[in-house]
């Protein structure tokens, strides 16, 4: 097999149907009693005026552009966890929640702007922001409870 | 149901090509894809949707343009689903039969 040569990716794009509604997904992506769970245990509270990013002995907190329950929440990134990547430029993240005629709810995340930022752009592809979807994915959808 | 799509979508040698290219560089114009491959628009065209049924390609306005991209969380969970669940078995069984050569050597 031969493989293929990549070329940067600075937009990356992410989609997942998952079994539940834009309102219980938004309150997954939001709250940090939710978000240890499925972000390698990042602790995230994220409002209208930023997102704290709690991971281990690192705060971090990004600037929050779009703030639309439960349909589009839009916030700067940056990998603050990682001295190198740290010192990259902030990129952007985008979460659009669309709910189906079928009972699910269409997740579609964009991480783009990552032209300065090409340290974050390769860590966060492709198994990086699946192993948090498919996290967020299984805890929605297995029933377990959401809060204790 | 939905792997259903998922495996039709990959069923396909052009279609395979598509992903292919958009793996090299995402988020390209119908333009861009059909200059590369020697198919009519019209072919491009309609594998793109039957990927995009199986949620493969992901289009994107941006600003007149509708740019594609390659989603590939899909086939993570196809991965996931069958690949991972067969090799274990594999590499479980090859395991016993190396302890019980070693057992009785």
């Amino acid at each position: 097999m031969s493989t293929i040569e990549q070329t940067q990716t600075t937009v990356q794009v992410y989609q997942v149907f998952i079994k539940a509604t834009p309102e219980a997904i938004w309150e997954a992506i939001t709250k940090p009693e939710f978000t240890k769970r499925f972000f390698y245990g990042a602790e995230i509270d994220a409002t209208a005026d930023r997102r704290l990013v709690v991971m281990g002995d690192d705060v971090g907190e990004d600037p929050v552009f779009e703030f639309d329950p439960p349909r589009r929440l839009v916030h700067g990134w940056q990998s603050k966890w990682n001295e190198e990547m740290a010192a990259e430029e902030p990129s952007r993240v985008t979460w659009e929640l669309e709910p189906r005629d079928d009972g699910t709810t269409m997740l579609t995340v964009v991480h783009d702007k990552l032209e300065g930022a090409p340290k974050t752009a390769t860590a966060v592809y492709g198994a990086g922001w699946m192993y948090v979807l498919s996290g967020l994915k299984t805890l929605l959808e297995t029933g377990e409870p959401l809060s204790t | 149901m939905h792997d259903d799509l998922v495996f039709k979508a990959l069923a396909d040698p052009s279609r395979r090509l598509l992903l292919d290219r958009l793996f090299e560089r995402d988020g390209r114009t119908l333009t861009e894809l059909d200059a590369e491959l020697e198919m009519t628009r019209f072919g491009v065209m309609k594998h793109l949707r039957v990927l995009e049924e199986a949620g493969l390609v992901v289009p994107r306005k941006q600003g007149r343009e509708k740019l594609h991209f390659l989603n590939p969380v899909p086939i993570r969970q196809i991965h996931d689903r069958w690949i991972d669940k067969y090799t274990e078995r594999q590499v479980s069984a090859l395991l016993d039969l190396k302890n019980e050569l070693e057992e009785t050597a």
